[in-house]
């Protein structure tokens, strides 16, 4: 199948990337491309195959449930764009 | 004095051991020699006075007898590692600024055992691409050339780390491979790259690509230099749940010579259509040294091998999508203002993502989206199953799989960028065992008919990297590469 303007706006929008209306024919064209090459896969039976859900053949670790890191606000402030407080700051949500 | 900047990674740890020169001394010509090639773009940040500083400390260290297994030697860093107060880029103008509070546990191993940083190092934009020209930064030029003069890339993502190594810029440096981002850089300069088993390297603290994929791995100028590089960077990390808790072997020590009656398996499917011929001359050439050394050859199929791409350009777009959710102009880097919150995020992505993560974040998304998730995703994690499994039956007849590294010679700026599945296809031979999580290896071969370096691959048991590197050592010492790249030919 094939992604149309609309539907690349849609998954552009789900990615919350703008992309200008004059650049959604040719990345539709781009993608369409990639679609097109791994379509191939539909070709292999997987019937009863699981899927992989883990390369290396082992079990989550377990640990103590206890807190191990914290009280470092100011290191994870440090990069934000803007902060206030200790807390990060974003436009306003509500309106 | 020798010329510092040619000597091995061993040689060089020797040499501080035997007092021949100090670690000032070593880093110093290595300063000079990040500066004398910038040109070539190969670092985003130097950092020479944090080098000379590590550097006085090693040699505090070394006058006492304490030095330890990395001290004094000086490397360079893929800029995708978190280094604690080091601007830290991954190559993309969304992390711009961005000054880690963390220091990755890959490089905090190397600091343990005192090595020297010369600075971040550049790559594909959050290591997406194969020719390292997708960074914010610039491309990076390989220090070979062609007959014609184009400037070559030095592949990639891994393309800053492995010019630098070719070009005598640092003894050696870090890497990091998805689908082939050490080895097939490695191949197209002429050098040593080593991808270690999934779970290996500790991923705590550095950027994400494809969690299931990532793997952090030494690139150096010999096979040794890998081993003595590895020993210092693997280890188990209890901040990585994907971390594997095995000992760490001393992989020297596996550099016996000796692989007689080892079996060395071939892959049918990877004679792929239109392969070069010298590619086919150069893989004819590593069977006949490791069959002359006294190994088996054996023929082997893996016989999903030709899904392997596709089946990459689902699974890591999708991992990438998650993964990249996190850079929104809130927490760290670019910010790009909006009139919502939305806008914001909207903006700030669309500004600070190049064209090509752009892309994979698009295809990621569109493949986990409602609807899509079985069709696309399930159905890819299905054939690596297959792809996994393929390669377990194989290593039940075979010790280690040699394969070329990369299906040509490097390229030249501009070239293969006219459609992105071109481009991909440079990792035809790296993904699979990539998507297997195995372990593998590029050792230089030899050159092509253009005179540039072509590698060849090892892939090994799961954490058995001690096997991989004792044939890597064999056909290393049997190939005898000293080709130098053209830039430094006159040097020495």
């Amino acid at each position: 199948m094939s992604l149309d303007k609309a539907t690349v706006a849609r998954i552009a929008h789900l990615a919350r990337i703008k992309v200008p209306e004059g650049e959604l024919d040719h990345l539709a064209g781009e993608l369409n491309t990639i679609l097109h090459f791994v379509e191939q896969l539909n070709e292999v039976d997987t019937q009863g195959v699981p899927p992989m859900t883990s390369v290396v053949a082992m079990g989550l670790r377990r640990r103590e449930d206890a807190v191990t890191d914290g009280g470092q606000v100011e290191a994870v402030v440090a990069n934000a764009p803007n902060h206030v407080a200790g807390f990060f700051a974003v436009p306003k949500v509500v309106e | 004095m020798t010329n510092l900047t040619h000597l091995t990674l061993a040689a060089a740890r020797d040499g501080l051991r035997a007092k021949a020169f100090t670690a000032v001394e070593l880093t110093e010509a290595h300063i000079r020699a990040v500066e004398a090639n910038r040109a070539l773009n190969a670092f985003i940040t130097e950092t020479p006075d944090r080098a000379l500083d590590m550097a006085r400390q090693s040699d505090a260290r070394l006058a006492k007898g304490e030095g330890g297994p990395m001290e004094g030697l000086p490397l360079a860093i893929k800029d995708l590692f978190c280094t604690k107060g080091v601007l830290t880029t991954a190559a993309s103008h969304i992390l711009d600024g961005f000054h880690p509070q963390y220091e990755s546990s890959v490089t905090a191993n190397l600091w343990r055992d005192g090595a020297v940083m010369l600075g971040k190092v550049n790559l594909d934009e959050f290591a997406m691409g194969s020719a390292n020209i997708t960074s914010y930064y610039g491309p990076v030029k390989s220090p070979w050339r062609r007959a014609d003069g184009k400037d070559l890339v030095p592949g990639g993502s891994s393309g800053g780390s492995a010019a630098a190594v070719a070009a005598r810029m640092a003894l050696a440096a870090t890497g990091t491979d998805t689908g082939g981002s050490i080895r097939q850089p490695a191949s197209f300069v002429g050098i040593v790259g080593l991808k270690p088993t999934y779970g290996r390297c500790s991923r705590w603290g550095t950027v994400a690509f494809a969690s299931s994929l990532d793997q952090a791995g030494p690139m150096t100028r010999t096979v040794r230099d890998a081993a003595i590089m590895l020993r210092s960077m693997a280890g188990f990390d209890p901040k990585d749940s994907t971390s594997v808790d095995t000992p760490v072997p001393d992989y020297e020590a596996a550099l016996t010579g000796d692989i007689r009656g080892l079996k060395v398996g071939i892959p049918r499917e990877y004679r792929v259509d239109g392969m070069p011929a010298e590619i086919e001359r150069v893989w004819q050439q590593g069977i006949d040294w490791l069959r002359q050394a006294g190994a088996e050859i054996v023929d082997i199929s893996l016989p999903h091998t030709k899904y392997a791409l596709p089946t990459y350009y689902i699974v890591a777009p999708a991992e990438c999508s998650s993964n990249l959710a996190r850079y929104d102009g809130v927490r760290f880097g670019l910010r790009v203002e909006g009139k919502s919150l939305n806008e914001m995020y909207e903006n700030t992505r669309a500004e600070g993502f190049g064209a090509e993560v752009r892309r994979r974040i698009l295809i990621g998304t569109y493949v986990l989206s409602a609807g899509y998730y079985d069709a696309y995703y399930k159905k890819a994690q299905q054939i690596r199953s297959l792809i996994a499994r393929d390669f377990a039956e194989a290593h039940k007849q075979v010790d280690i799989i040699l394969t070329p590294t990369a299906p040509s010679t490097a390229f030249a700026v501009g070239e293969n960028d006219d459609d992105p599945v071109k481009m991909y296809l440079n990792d035809v031979f790296t993904v699979p065992a990539s998507l297997a999580g195995l372990p593998g290896i590029s050792v230089p071969a030899g050159l092509g008919e253009d005179g540039l370096p072509l590698g060849l691959q090892l892939i090994g048991r799961p954490f058995d990297e001690e096997t991989m590197i004792r044939v890597a050592g064999v056909m290393e010492a049997a190939a005898g590469f000293t080709a130098l790249p053209h830039l430094l030919r006159g040097e020495v």
